[in-house]
C-alpha cells in the first residue's frame, strides 16, 4: 500500500472513528514524522490496541464502570503481568492471564479476530477422553465450557452452517453438523434425562 | 528410535559439533506434488503452550530451562518419526542457527533468542527438534511459545500437513498438560494466535502477477479475506524472488477443517488461477520477452563473478518462471528450487567449508551457480 502523500510505502495505518466515520490514514515513514505518528506499533494487536485507544473517547452504551474499578491497574495475580504491560509489548504473561484480564481482553480478541468470540475446533483429546470416561459435569465444563459458553458456541456454529448451506458447500455442513452434535452429546453425558 | 543431540555434550554442556544437513535436498523444497508451478510449498503450524508455565518472555530461566528440559524429554520420546534431530539452540554456533532457519526449520526469531520486545538473546535456553531424514517436521521449543509444531510440504498440500501436525499435536499432549480455555481455545502468548493455534501457509511464486503490476490486488483481497502476505523467511521478511507467503491471520471462531476447507477449495485455487492466467497472458502477448528475460537471467547465473544472494534468488525466480512455462527445455526446474536453498549465506559457507565475509560469499556464490550450470543449456 501506498502513502497518502507520496509514493513511497505506507509504514502506518491509522483508523480514527469520528462522528461515527471511519477514516484511514496511511503513511511512509518520512510522513507520518512530520504528522507525529510513532511508526512503532506494527503488529496487528498494537494497531488494535491504538485504534482502541483513539476510540477511548466514545460512549459505549452499558460499558459505565465505578471510578474505584477505573482507577484500580489491572494486574494477572498469577505472573504480575499488567494490563499497561500488555498494551506496551502485546504478548501476555501466562494462561492465567486470559483469566484475569478477561473482560479487558475480550474485546481486543474480538477485533484481532474478526467479531469471534469463541473457540471452535479441537479440543485437547487426552482431557476430553477423561471428561468421557466419568469426569461428570465438572471436568465437562473445565474443558469444554459452562452451558452458556457451549450455547454461544451452538450459536456461531449454527450460523457458520447457515451460511455453508446457503453456499452449497454440503461437505462443510455436514462438518458442521458434526462438531454441534459433539457439542449436543457432552450436554447429554450432563444432564441424562 | 535414535536421537541425536549435536547442540549437547555428555554432560549436556558445551561441545557443539557441526549440523550436517547442508548437503541434503529439502523434501518440502522438492518443487513437486499439486499446483507445483506456482506453489512451493505448504506449511501447517501450531502453537501451544504448557499449563501452569507462565510463557516465555514471563517465565524466569529456571521457568525456562524446566520447561525446555520436559518437552525435550516428550518430544523424542512420543514416537514421532524414526529418528529425531534435537539441537539446543544456545549451544549451538550461529551459523547452525542460520542454517535452520534457511532450511525453514525454525524462525529468524528463535535463532536469535527473542523472547519479548527487546528481551532474550542467544543465550536464551531454547531448541528445536527436527524428523530425519526429510525435515518435513520440525518442533520450537521456548520460541513465543513454549511449543510450535511446524509440518511442510512441497506443492499445495495443506491437508496432509494438518493430518500429520494433529498427529503430531495428541502424541505430545498424552504427555504434556496444555493450557487450554474452554472460551479462548488453546492459550497463546500473543491473542491473535489464540483459538486453534494453528497458521496455514502457501509459499506461493507470483511472477507474472508481480510483472503485470497486480501483486497489490492479490494484497488488497488478501487483507479482505484475513490473510497476511509476507516474504521468503515469514514475518518481517522482504518478498525475495517474487516468493510470497500467504497465511490466516484470524485463529479463533473458526475449526481447523474449515479453515483448511477455505484455503484448498476457495482462496489458493483462486490465487494459483489468477497467476496462471497473468502467465498465459504474458506467454501470449510477449512470450519472446518471458524467454529472453530467462535467458538473460540464466547467462547472468552462469557467467557472473559476483553474486549478491538478492540478484541470485530475482535471476533463479525468472529462470524458474521460464522452465515452468516450458521455455527452457533445457532446464529441470526442480534443480533451480535446490539453488535456492544453497546460495544462501549459511549454507554456501557449510559447502564450503571455511567461514567467509560477504565479499566472500559473493565470489563464492557465483562460482557455485556457475558449476553447478555448467552442463545446461
Amino acid at each position: 500500500m501506498k502513502c497518502d502523500h507520496c509514493n513511497n510505502p505506507a509504514i502506518t495505518h491509522e483508523v480514527t472513528i469520528q462522528g461515527g466515520k471511519k477514516i484511514e490514514r496511511h503513511l511512509c515513514k518520512e510522513c507520518s514524522k512530520k504528522h507525529n505518528i510513532d511508526p512503532a506499533p506494527t503488529n496487528a494487536v498494537n494497531q488494535i490496541l491504538s485504534n482502541i485507544q483513539a476510540m477511548q473517547g466514545l460512549v459505549v452504551p452499558g460499558a459505565r464502570k465505578g471510578a474505584a474499578e477505573q482507577a484500580r491497574p489491572l494486574k494477572c495475580e498469577a505472573c504480575g503481568m499488567t494490563f499497561a504491560d500488555f498494551k506496551q509489548h502485546a504478548l501476555l504473561g501466562c494462561p492465567e492471564c486470559y483469566v484475569q484480564m478477561e473482560s479487558q481482553l475480550g474485546p481486543i480478541i474480538e477485533r484481532a479476530h474478526e467479531g469471534a468470540t469463541h473457540h471452535v475446533g479441537k479440543i485437547p483429546r487426552r482431557a476430553l477422553e477423561a471428561s468421557r470416561e466419568g469426569g461428570g459435569r465438572r471436568t465437562v465444563e473445565a474443558i469444554l465450557g459452562s452451558a452458556r459458553e457451549r450455547a454461544e458456541r451452538v450459536s456461531m456454529l449454527r450460523r457458520q452452517l447457515e451460511e455453508a448451506i446457503r453456499a452449497e458447500q454440503y461437505e462443510r455442513a455436514a462438518r458442521i453438523r458434526d462438531e454441534m452434535r459433539s457439542l449436543g452429546e457432552a450436554e447429554a453425558e450432563e444432564n441424562p434425562a | 528410535m535414535s536421537t541425536d543431540a549435536p547442540g549437547r555434550g555428555p554432560d549436556g554442556q558445551g561441545q557443539v559439533r557441526q549440523i550436517d544437513l547442508h548437503r541434503s535436498r529439502v523434501e518440502w523444497l522438492r518443487g513437486e506434488g499439486r499446483l507445483s508451478d506456482v506453489v512451493l510449498s505448504s506449511r501447517v503450524r501450531l502453537a501451544r503452550n504448557l499449563a501452569g508455565f507462565p510463557f516465555p518472555n514471563r517465565a524466569s530461566r529456571s521457568d525456562r530451562v524446566c520447561v525446555l528440559d520436559l518437552c525435550r524429554d516428550r518430544i523424542l520420546n512420543a514416537g514421532l518419526a524414526e529418528r529425531m534431530l534435537w539441537i539446543d539452540l544456545h549451544h549451538a554456533a550461529p551459523i547452525d542457527r542460520s542454517l535452520l532457519v534457511e532450511r525453514h526449520l525454525i524462525s529468524k526469531q528463535h535463532a536469535k533468542g527473542k523472547l519479548g520486545v527487546a528481551s532474550g538473546g542467544p543465550e536464551e535456553p531454547r531448541g528445536v527438534a527436527v524428523a530425519m531424514p526429510h525435515e518435513q517436521l520440525s518442533i520450537m521449543v521456548n520460541e513465543e511459545d513454549h511449543l510450535r509444531i511446524q509440518v511442510m510440504r512441497t506443492g499445495f498440500d495443506l491437508a496432509d500437513a494438518l493430518r500429520e501436525a494433529d498427529e503430531v499435536d495428541d502424541k505430545i499432549e498424552r504427555r504434556l498438560d496444555y493450557a487450554f480455555s474452554p472460551r479462548f481455545g488453546y492459550l497463546t502468548a500473543c491473542p491473535t494466535n489464540v483459538g486453534t493455534g494453528a497458521r496455514f501457509s502457501v509459499m506461493l511464486h507470483l511472477p507474472a502477477l508481480k510483472m503485470a503490476n497486480e501483486i497489490d490486488k492479490v494484497k488488497r483481497a488478501a487483507g479482505d479475506m484475513a490473510l497476511a502476505i509476507r516474504g521468503f523467511y515469514g514475518e518481517g521478511s522482504e518478498a525475495v524472488g517474487d516468493f510470497y507467503q500467504l497465511s490466516n491471520q484470524t485463529t479463533l471462531g473458526k475449526a481447523e477443517h474449515f479453515l483448511l476447507h477455505d484455503m484448498e477449495h476457495e482462496i489458493i485455487p483462486r490465487v494459483v488461477e489468477y497467476e496462471r492466467l497473468a502467465r498465459r497472458q504474458l506467454v501470449e502477448r510477449r512470450g519472446d520477452l518471458v524467454a529472453d528475460q530467462a535467458y538473460r537471467a540464466l547467462g547472468v547465473l552462469r557467467h557472473a563473478r559476483l553474486m549478491s544472494s538478492e540478484e541470485a534468488m530475482e535471476c533463479l525466480s525468472r529462470v524458474r518462471l521460464g522452465a515452468v512455462l516450458g521455455l527452457m527445455p533445457g532446464i529441470d526446474h526442480q534443480h533451480v528450487t535446490h539453488l535456492m536453498l544453497v546460495i544462501q549465506p549459511a549454507h554456501l559457507q557449510r559447502l564450503a567449508g571455511r567461514e567467509m565475509n560477504q565479499a566472500e560469499r559473493r565470489a563464492g556464490r557465483a562460482d557455485l551457480l556457475r558449476r553447478e550450470l555448467a552442463s545446461v543449456t
